[in-house]
């Protein structure tokens, strides 16, 4: 009774396909079409992105007579090496927690659509479209020594100009580069955060608001949970680019609040030294995939776990 | 008959085609001067072509200062146009190391400060024959052998010098502490001044140092400070005597302005008002008197236990290996050496000459004020000549680092000096152990000889 014919059929229609892939291989000349149409994406890893690594590293552990650690180690007896690292810590615990807290609130305020929220949109973006040394310098005519933030407080008979930006005040110092950073790379988080929000459908949302669910707990339990893929892509870019903060703390603060990016162009531009400078990239990198590897995994989901 | 449907598209070919043509040649003009535009473009500013003599420079960044000095090109130098290009020191050394290397000169002249040059020794010509025909300049000894970058030919030729000095306003004399006269000071009268202004003032500091990204404080600790309690810079760096240089510097930064550590340039801050005293390069000290020239004072740097310790700044001109308007920038270089040019730029832009000249009597009073610091520090009983580092090529600002470090964790992080000594000294002893270079002035100064911290 089973009827094989069906299922038999195939092979004979089948048979002609290798013909066909064959004429067609021979066609494009010997290469595979997949092996074509990766190539240029290899090329360009190659190129661009393998081989200065490569270089990189090297430029770090070599000197004229062979591969030394010298290098790395004058990095460490550096006076600024540390403080640079401890900075560049610092500013990412502090500034990445905040950025997200600020994003989520900015993003689900837009998601429940109220009057000009597209305006909104567009005001809170505009950090985006402005250079990060721009930014620096924004806010260095603010928190300057004879800045808008002194005249005012002189203005309002408040205090007589601190000095915001002094050495002496790291903690001011921190909270300034911290404040222009938190304006400036918020609205990257957001809009990431409100695209991933918009693929969200809101079926989850509403069943889970019958049944009687708070906002906290909807927030917590439905919400989070599927905006998961948009804050890890969220997260990994901008720890990586908190890593690379430059610009806006070398228009403020110069070498008073040291940070890693900084001390490599230091070493690089200033001191003419690229091992050195190499060296600290170095970190730097280490450090990127360090967290970008910690966050792939917290943040994994574990649905897709257990099923492999 | 037949020949009505052939014509219709022929007729309408032709049209077409001028239209394409028309819309080719369109682009093709509009695009051809973008694309000459990338072939052989400087990339160093200002490209004056064919027979004009690209002139790149460290100097006379600041644009009034660039202003003036293409000025004076303009009306002194009849031999060849000069296209005036000032950079950064870093865009200088990789330019003239990359256009040599590539074997594709497109700077005909540089100019910069000896230590900008030097590193390039081997990228420049051989300059003796114009050394020799400009030896009536008159040279001083001591400068003209800094030209000498390889030891035996000359690589550059002087261009001017400048030095570091005190500018003072009127109003701060008052503190001066009894007995003590502002042109001939000691570092112990300066920090007792310094206390006194500060305490008279309110409790804020009126002394400022350059101690900011850009400002040159590292030369203070180098010519100044160390020549003047120790004698010398490199072979002394960790001697007792260092020691109490820094202890007394430490001291001295408890009565300066913090706000130091942001300044540049003195001039700026002396002229807000927002510092009284303050040493500095006589360039960035210029104009500060200038609206009000009696209410000012420049005098020489303190002097210290060993003497009085001042830092000689030499700018130099040099031609790179296979610059293609080579003879032009020769006759540059004769140019800007001869003793009018030298007191235009001295007028102007407070560079003082490195020729012969009789001083001249219109000199802008802030000018004159300046120049006469200079002569007395130079001229004082006791003074110590000190260079910048000389012949350090690329690590020229590592060595400077390594005093600034020494800033850094003594006067701003408060840690004690000998230790902090102790270790810039393996640093910098590190540095010099690669280089293989012998001193320079006030160090004993031997050709063959490493330069090592002692």
């Amino acid at each position: 009774m089973p009827t094989p014919t069906p299922t038999a059929a195939p092979p004979p229609t089948a048979a002609p396909a290798p013909t066909r892939r064959e004429h067609r291989v021979r066609r494009t000349g010997r290469l595979p079409v997949p092996l074509l149409l990766v190539a240029p994406s290899v090329v360009f890893l190659a190129v661009l992105f393998l081989w200065p690594l490569a270089v990189g590293v090297l430029q770090a552990l070599r000197a004229d007579d062979g591969f030394t650690l010298d290098h790395l180690r004058r990095m460490l007896a550096d006076p600024y090496f540390w403080p640079a690292a401890r900075n560049t810590a610092l500013l990412i615990v502090v500034l990445i927690p905040l950025q997200f807290a600020f994003a989520l609130a900015m993003a689900l305020l837009l998601r429940d659509r109220p009057r000009l929220s597209g305006l909104y949109f567009y005001v809170w973006c505009v950090p985006l479209a402005i250079s990060d040394l721009a930014a620096g310098l924004v806010w260095l005519s603010i928190f300057t020594d004879r800045g808008y933030l002194n005249s005012a407080l002189v203005h309002l008979g408040l205090d007589e100009g601190h000095a915001w930006l002094s050495y002496q005040n790291p903690t001011t110092m921190f909270v300034a580069v911290l404040l222009a950073e938190l304006w400036r790379a918020t609205s990257l988080v957001l809009v990431i955060l409100v695209a991933g929000l918009q693929n969200i459908p809101r079926d989850y949302d509403e069943a889970a608001a019958v049944f009687g669910a708070t906002y906290w707990q909807r927030l917590r339990h439905v919400l989070l949970p599927q905006l998961r893929p948009s804050l890890q892509v969220a997260l990994i870019l901008r720890t990586i680019l908190g890593l690379q903060t430059f610009a806006v703390a070398q228009a403020l603060t110069g070498r008073n609040f040291p940070l890693l990016v900084g001390e490599t162009y230091q070493w690089h531009v200033t001191l003419q030294n690229e091992h050195v400078a190499a060296a600290i990239a170095l970190v730097l990198l280490a450090l990127s995939i360090g967290t970008a590897t910690v966050y792939l995994r917290v943040l994994r989901d574990p649905s897709h776990g257990r099923s492999r | 008959m037949a020949t009505r449907p052939p014509t219709t598209p022929r007729s309408a070919d032709p049209v077409r085609l001028r239209r394409r043509a028309l819309l080719a040649l369109g682009l093709g003009a509009g695009a051809a001067p973008l694309l000459t535009a990338c072939g052989g473009a400087s990339t160093s500013g200002g490209d004056g072509g064919a027979g004009t003599v690209d002139f790149l420079s460290t100097q006379f960044t600041p644009v009034e200062e660039r202003q003036r000095f293409e000025r004076i090109l303009a009306e002194r130098i009849t031999a060849a146009s000069v296209a005036y290009n000032p950079v950064e020191p870093g865009v200088f050394a990789s330019t003239i190391t990359s256009q040599v290397a590539a074997g594709r000169v497109q700077v005909d002249l540089v100019g910069g400060l000896h230590g900008d040059l030097a590193p390039h020794a081997d990228r420049f010509e051989n300059l003796d024959d114009l050394a020799g025909k400009l030896a009536d300049r008159g040279f001083p000894a001591e400068i003209a052998a800094l030209g000498r970058l390889t030891g035996t030919s000359t690589s550059y030729l002087p261009w001017m010098q400048a030095s570091y000095v005190l500018a003072v306003h009127r109003s701060a004399l008052k503190w001066l502490p009894s007995g003590a006269d502002v042109q001939t000071l000691t570092y112990d009268q300066l920090l007792d001044w310094a206390g006194a202004a500060r305490r008279g003032n309110g409790g804020k500091p009126v002394l400022g140092l350059p101690c900011g990204p850009k400002g040159l404080y590292h030369r203070f600790f180098q010519g100044y400070l160390l020549p003047s309690f120790t004698g010398g810079q490199i072979s002394t760096f960790h001697s007792a005597a260092a020691v109490q240089a820094w202890q007394y510097l430490k001291e001295l930064w408890a009565q300066t302005a913090p706000a130091s550590t942001n300044f540049d340039q003195m001039q700026e801050p002396l002229q807000r008002g927002e510092v009284l005293i303050a040493w500095d390069h006589v360039a960035r000290l210029v104009n500060a008197p200038t609206a009000k020239p009696d209410d000012w004072v420049m005098a020489p740097a303190p002097r210290g236990p060993k003497g009085l310790g001042y830092l000689l700044v030499v700018a130099g001109l040099a031609i790179p290996r296979g610059a293609p308007e080579a003879d032009r920038a020769r006759e540059v270089i004769t140019g800007l050496t001869a003793r009018e040019t030298q007191l235009d730029v001295l007028r102007q832009n407070a560079f003082f000459p490195v020729v012969d000249t009789p001083s001249a009597a219109d000199l802008p009073p802030a000018v004159a004020m300046a120049a006469e610091a200079v002569r007395r520090q130079q001229g004082a009983a006791g003074a110590i000549l000190a260079l910048p580092p000389v012949g350090l090529g690329n690590r020229d600002g590592e060595v400077s680092q390594i005093f600034k470090n020494c800033f850094k964790e003594i006067c701003l992080d408060g840690r004690p000096v000998r230790p902090v000594l102790d270790t810039q000294a393996r640093q910098l002893d590190a540095i010099l152990a690669e280089l293989q270079v012998p001193c320079w002035r006030p160090d004993p100064v031997a050709a063959g000889q490493t330069c090592r911290v002692g």
